[in-house]
């Protein structure tokens, strides 16, 4: 017996820490954002399967089965609507958690390959909430991925074929639900656990979340150390308990909708991607879809991989924004991204979008990206050479405008666009 | 014992290791690529039937006359609609907006077809109005039997924009 309660006690310190550095402790440091998405994550797996149970992925039966789990089954709303806000929370909390490692300087030396193992997590994340938005097969999901999967067919070349194999054909129909139904209850969610498996591994081999300190000290070569039992996973505990408390308030007071079935003849108006994707879908109004679709996630995606691996100045490992100069470029590149995006998007709107003097992939693709890029480099000049900044904190400036740029699209796509993609108010 | 082990699998000189360890490699790659295979193999039999099913539908639309001149009837059953220019000339049109394939709707009071999606605009060839849409709606081929509208929807017609030697005359 003694035996047994030692190797429970072992397998779960090696779980979590045995001992850790007291600092690392302090709730406003990491705001438990990763273990919130591992709880999320297990949430998603006990509703997903209970609702496996029910569901049936085809097009005659999907809806059906969704409005009889809804009306017949003990239980039945509430688990979806667990499922549904804890899908919809991981994607806010991941991001949260990737904008925590970035700010607190924890994604470099033994870090790197973890940021960018967090990286591909939050991609099957979206992959996972994507594949999972089709299933209702009402009306919003429909047309959502019939957009989303519409995109594809605009990459060069192989588009064309991207999007029949995405949809199993040429339009969204059974195929596409059983492929999208695979991918949501077995390919994504098992390359999930293994990454999560390998990232909790990777965050023990670099001895713990980053040790906060102070701009101008050095790290410290040795931290006060606590114990894992009671400190550290008695705090997990509270944190996983209230956060399944909110998922099941959200799951109760607002249940997640379901629409009238899928109509392959009608599109709504206006027809939206998921929020997740919305930003995409604001940028291909005002870009040509190469650039929209193609070019410029494919530069963002590839400088958020890089980022860990760009030559550094000064080891900023553990130092919230850097330091002192650097929250205060950051607040610059934010103020500049909140005013500067709602312009651009007006400005575009009202008069830009008309011009028809040159091949559109020229006067809606290549021009406006150049300019914007010329004055993204031009805005990190004036920081590097007028206010001194190091090239960190330049760098986290142009993150930050990046950042904020795609939450002011996503909000005016989510909430400032109606009939016909008109820009609208939301009141 | 094991120290002698590790120092041998590390020994580069020794042949036999060297190809047994090659030879996992070789078909640890072979598995891969025979599961990426039948993992695409699984996705292609469906289409193909699908496709035989299309092929050769030949879709009776009506007698020329009940379609007025500058008119277009939409056919629910088949993806398309009839248009008739005021020429009196026919064009089969696919209702999936170029852009990113919502269907689009045909409004008569302003006589174009406007997609609800991202705005889109086509005119009644079809033609691209407004972007973001940059091709003009796909095609079917019309033909015109003993007087008897015929569309042949067992393949759309893709194109850049509109052309008369596009329109079926009867």
């Amino acid at each position: 017996m003694a035996d047994q309660a030692r190797v429970r006690k072992f397998f779960f310190l090696h779980m979590r820490p045995n001992r850790l550095p007291v600092a690392t402790l302090r709730f406003t440091h990491t705001f438990g954002l990763g273990g919130m998405s591992a709880v999320l994550v297990i949430l998603l797996i006990l509703t997903g399967a209970l609702m496996m149970l029910a569901y049936e992925p085809t097009p005659d039966r999907a809806h059906d089965s969704i409005l009889g789990l809804q009306t017949e089954t003990l239980f039945g709303p509430l688990i979806r609507g667990l499922h549904y806000w804890s899908a919809n929370l991981l994607i806010a909390v991941a991001l949260l958690h990737l904008l925590r490692v970035f700010f607190t300087g924890a994604k470099d030396g033994p870090r790197k390959l973890n940021w960018v193992i967090g990286l591909t997590m939050l991609a099957c994340v979206l992959a996972s909430n994507f594949t999972g938005y089709l299933l209702p097969w009402d009306q919003l999901s429909y047309w959502a991925v019939t957009i989303c999967t519409g995109m594809l067919g605009y990459v060069p070349g192989v588009g064309g074929w991207l999007q029949e194999a995405a949809r199993g054909g040429r339009d969204v129909g059974p195929t596409t639900l059983i492929i999208f139904y695979t991918l949501h209850t077995t390919v994504v969610p098992v390359a999930l656990a293994l990454l999560m498996g390998f990232h909790f591994w990777r965050v023990r081999k670099a001895r713990g979340v980053v040790v906060p300190r102070q701009a101008g000290t050095p790290v410290p070569a040795d931290p006060e150390f606590t114990r894992g039992w009671p400190d550290l996973i008695l705090r997990e505990l509270v944190v996983g308990t209230v956060l399944v408390a909110v998922v099941m308030m959200l799951a109760i007071f607002f249940a997640p909708e379901l629409g009238t079935p899928a109509n392959p003849g009608m599109s709504p108006n206006p027809a939206k991607a998921p929020w997740y994707f919305v930003g995409f879908q604001e940028l291909q109004i005002h870009f040509h879809p190469m650039f929209a679709i193609l070019v410029i996630p494919l530069v963002a995606v590839a400088g958020l991989i890089w980022w860990p691996y760009r030559r550094r100045e000064v080891d900023q490992t553990g130092v919230l924004f850097g330091s002192g100069a650097g929250r205060r470029t950051a607040g610059i590149a934010a103020l500049l991204g909140l005013i500067a995006t709602p312009l651009l998007i007006i400005a575009d709107e009202m008069w830009l979008q008309t011009t028809t003097w040159a091949p559109s992939v020229i006067s809606h693709g290549l021009l406006p990206f150049l300019i914007l890029a010329v004055a993204v480099v031009g805005f990190r000049m004036i920081l590097r050479k007028q206010l001194n900044a190091t090239r960190e904190d330049a760098d986290q400036a142009v993150f930050v405008l990046m950042g904020v740029a795609f939450a002011v699209l996503t909000i005016t796509g989510v909430w400032f666009r109606g009939a016909g993609m008109a820009l609208v108010w939301p009141w | 014992m094991t120290d002698i082990e590790s120092k041998e699998t590390r020994d580069p000189d020794l042949p036999r290791r060297n190809f047994f360890r090659k030879a996992w490699l070789v078909l640890g790659a072979l598995v891969t690529l025979q599961f990426l295979w039948i993992g695409f193999d699984m996705l292609r039999p469906r289409k193909r039937r699908r496709r035989d099913a299309d092929a050769g539908t030949i879709y009776t639309a009506g007698p020329v006359e009940r379609f007025e001149p500058g008119s277009v009837t939409a056919f629910p059953e088949g993806p398309f609609y009839l248009a008739r220019l005021d020429g009196g000339g026919f064009l089969a049109l696919n209702r999936t907006c170029t852009h990113l394939g919502c269907t689009v709707p045909w409004i008569e009071e302003d006589r174009q077809f406007a997609c609800p999606c991202h705005a889109s605009v086509f005119d009644i060839t079809g033609a691209v109005l407004s972007p973001p849409a940059d091709r003009a709606l796909d095609m079917y081929a019309v033909r015109i039997e003993n007087g008897i509208v015929k569309v042949d929807l067992s393949g759309v017609i893709k194109r850049q924009g509109f052309e008369t030697a596009q329109v079926t005359m009867p």
